[in-house]
């Protein structure tokens, strides 16, 4: 159809593939993918598998409570002209000296198309999304004190990924592709371990798994186990050598799995222990 | 099909406009190869769906609109819709990739497919994709006639919605903390408080060039949320079916740290002139006491299924409490403490169908405005507590409105 190339995941990063194909519908049409979903199912990640499977640089853009929109177009650095002209060195009188391009900036001017991720987009103020809206759509931006226009030499290709701290603006959504990544079922979990430890033992990562989605439907957790959790529990019992009976009959090293004191003191946590 | 389908997404409430719909088209036309039901479901959820509280409902209008439908039906429709409605020029912010392919291309190949899809369909056989990547997969396994491809396990669109499986994301669904949390964040009011550690850019300008280009920092405080909530609950008795919701409307609050103050206190049934620290009623607070404590700002959040004894409500030491005894009836308790916090909302686990028909719940909600305990219910009870309140001023009992929100 185009000249892109598709996405089909990538050797570490497997993706369902309703996934894939909203990635591309994304790639096709040039709007920015909004990813959501339980922390730990790979919002981020798939960024990064984004780039590499169309072999594009990743620009990361993470994003705080104090982040501005503007931050990402261009930052003017005033402290430091100021600085400067008071203490001499730099080239004071060249405004340009003192403009730097935010990561959005730096997405429009490469001379390669890019991948731009902007991280948990929720965190920032509840205006920050309305305020990216020109840029998205125009893909250019303006810089008034050197008068520069920025236009994109190509359109990267952006993903968004939020944690539904903050509802989002709806001129805002109505720009951008959206999925929800479900927390994967067991078969796409192997999938997914697989990927990490290809010579996993069977008989090991069945027990594990069980155990995993065992913890998973326990009502009330505070934190629920995600799939980071897993892989780091499953590199624990790798590296203290516990057999599948074991993880069936104890559960050990539940702290790996479970972060929150609460949690831990869940009373059917108690009796897996025993 | 396709224009019903529309439809029934908004009568559903799915928010879903002439943008959302034209970019869907652009979609299709561009992937208009592997059009196949399934790819159909999952690419209309990625553009016309913005939010997984929507999901369930987008579920819900597939199923009535292509349950049932066979895959080579679906295909004629589609390409009939798509040689009606795609109109180049209807079709704003085109990217350059997709303009190659002219709409006679696009529709050859669909033509193309589709009669493949019939000579198997007549064949009577199975139509299998190598490797399971066909969009078409194995047919007949359901009455839509389309298995999705692709390793692990697949699933039919249809069945997708089917199972419903995001019915748990609505919005109207009581939910886990994180989402009352998210609605308890818009109770927010931000002001400048304590120390000035922002660095204030103008007015160090300001103050350097006034200072003959001698560098002269100037700091300010950084805004921070002023608003104070106080959660009274209902426990025991009625109250007992709904003690995991409120204990995660409570969890919510509590653990949102961006109020200036938080306080909660206990109450059975109705409130009178004591208010309990604990939700064995052992240690109390005098209502009175809370007046004097708390200022008239605090946003009160009453939780409690307003079901008791009419008595209860109407009558002088009707407490259920035998050491509550008190001269004064509960709705009187209500309206002081109504009047002391202009800005207060109950929230009630029952279903909004009862409040009407049910004596002391109506009687509440006409002094105070009620709400579901539900996220829904809460974004509108937050909306309600947001609202500006004019506080009445004590020192000349005139009344001076005061904004409280930015």
């Amino acid at each position: 159809m185009t000249s892109q190339a598709l996405y089909q995941g990538t050797s570490d990063y497997v993706a369902s593939t309703d996934l894939q194909q909203v990635v591309n519908v994304a790639l096709a049409i040039g709007r920015p993918l909004l990813l959501k979903g339980e922390p730990g199912t790979g919002k981020t990640l798939l960024a990064a598998s984004i780039a590499e499977a169309l072999k594009r640089p990743l620009l990361r853009w993470n994003i705080k409570s104090t982040t501005k929109a503007v931050d990402g177009l261009y930052v003017y650095d005033t402290v430091q002209r100021l600085n400067d002209s008071r203490f001499g060195g730099g080239d004071v009188g060249n405004v340009k000296h003192y403009i730097k391009l935010g990561k959005m900036g730096l997405a429009f001017t490469a001379e390669q198309p890019v991948v731009l991720l902007i991280d948990e987009i929720d965190k920032a103020d509840l205006e920050f999304p309305n305020d990216l809206l020109a840029e998205i759509d125009e893909m250019r931006f303006h810089i008034p004190e050197t008068d520069e226009e920025i236009s994109a030499r190509h359109r990267p290709m952006v993903v968004i990924t939020s944690n539904s701290e903050k509802e989002l603006p709806d001129p805002f959504l109505r720009r951008c592709v959206f999925h929800f990544i479900e927390f994967p079922d067991e078969a796409m979990m192997t999938r997914i371990v697989q990927v990490h430890f290809p010579d996993l033992e069977k008989k090991l990562l069945q027990a594990a798994l069980q155990k995993f989605f065992e913890l998973r439907k326990l009502p009330n957790l505070k934190k629920p186990p995600s799939t980071s959790e897993l892989i780091d529990w499953l590199h624990a019992l790798l590296a203290m050598g516990i057999d599948s009976k074991r993880i069936l009959e104890e559960t050990p090293m539940l702290g790996v799995l479970l972060k929150n004191e609460q949690d831990q003191a869940h009373p059917r946590i108690a009796r897996l222990r025993r | 099909m396709f224009l019903a389908f529309f439809y029934s997404l908004r009568a559903l409430k799915v928010p879903v406009g002439t943008h959302e719909w034209l970019d869907l088209m652009e979609a299709l036309s561009a992937e208009l190869s592997e059009s196949s039901v399934d790819r159909f479901y999952y690419l209309g959820r990625a553009l016309l769906v913005k939010s997984e509280s929507l999901y369930d409902a987008y579920d819900q209008a597939f199923l009535a609109c292509f349950s049932g439908v066979e895959a080579a039906e679906f295909k004629k429709q589609l390409a009939d819709w798509l040689n009606r409605v795609v109109d180049p020029a209807q079709r704003p912010e085109l990217p350059p990739g997709l303009e190659k392919l002219d709409l006679d291309e696009l529709r050859r190949r669909f033509q193309e497919r589709l009669r493949q899809q019939n000579e198997a369909h007549h064949g009577g056989s199975h139509w299998v994709g190598t490797g399971g990547t066909s969009p078409f997969g194995h047919s007949g396994a359901h009455p839509s006639g389309i298995r999705i491809g692709g390793p692990g396990g697949g699933r039919m669109a249809v069945k997708v919605a089917e199972e419903r499986r995001f019915r748990n994301y609505r919005h109207d669904l009581v939910l886990d903390t994180r989402q009352l949390k998210v609605a308890l964040k818009r109770l927010r009011r931000l002001e400048p408080t304590g120390q000035a550690v922002e660095l204030d850019i103008g007015g160090t300008i300001d103050k350097t060039s006034r200072n003959a280009g001698e560098i002269d920092l100037v700091y300010r405080q950084p805004r921070k949320n002023q608003a104070e909530l106080m959660l009274l609950m209902d426990v025991g008795g009625s109250m007992d079916p709904y003690a995991q919701l409120v204990e995660s409307l409570f969890s919510a609050a509590h653990a949102s740290r961006h109020f200036k103050a938080f306080h909660h206190f206990y109450f059975h049934n109705c409130i009178y002139s004591r208010l309990y620290t604990d939700m064995q009623q052992r240690h109390f607070v005098p209502t009175e006491e809370i007046f004097r404590r708390y200022r008239r700002s605090f946003h009160v959040l009453v939780v409690g299924d307003a079901c008791m004894n009419p008595y209860e409500l109407f009558v002088p030491n009707g407490s259920i409490d035998y050491f509550e005894s008190h001269a004064e009836s509960g709705i009187a308790w209500l309206r002081k403490i109504r009047e002391h916090y202009p800005s207060i909302v109950w929230l009630n686990p029952e279903s909004p169908d009862y409040w009407n028909g049910h004596p002391t719940i109506h009687a509440v909600s006409q002094l105070i405005r009620m709400f579901p305990l539900t996220v829904a219910g809460l974004t509108g009870a937050v909306d309600e507590l947001r609202k500006e309140v004019v506080l009445p001023s004590f020192q000349n009992a005139a009344f001076s409105g005061q904004r409280l929100y930015e």
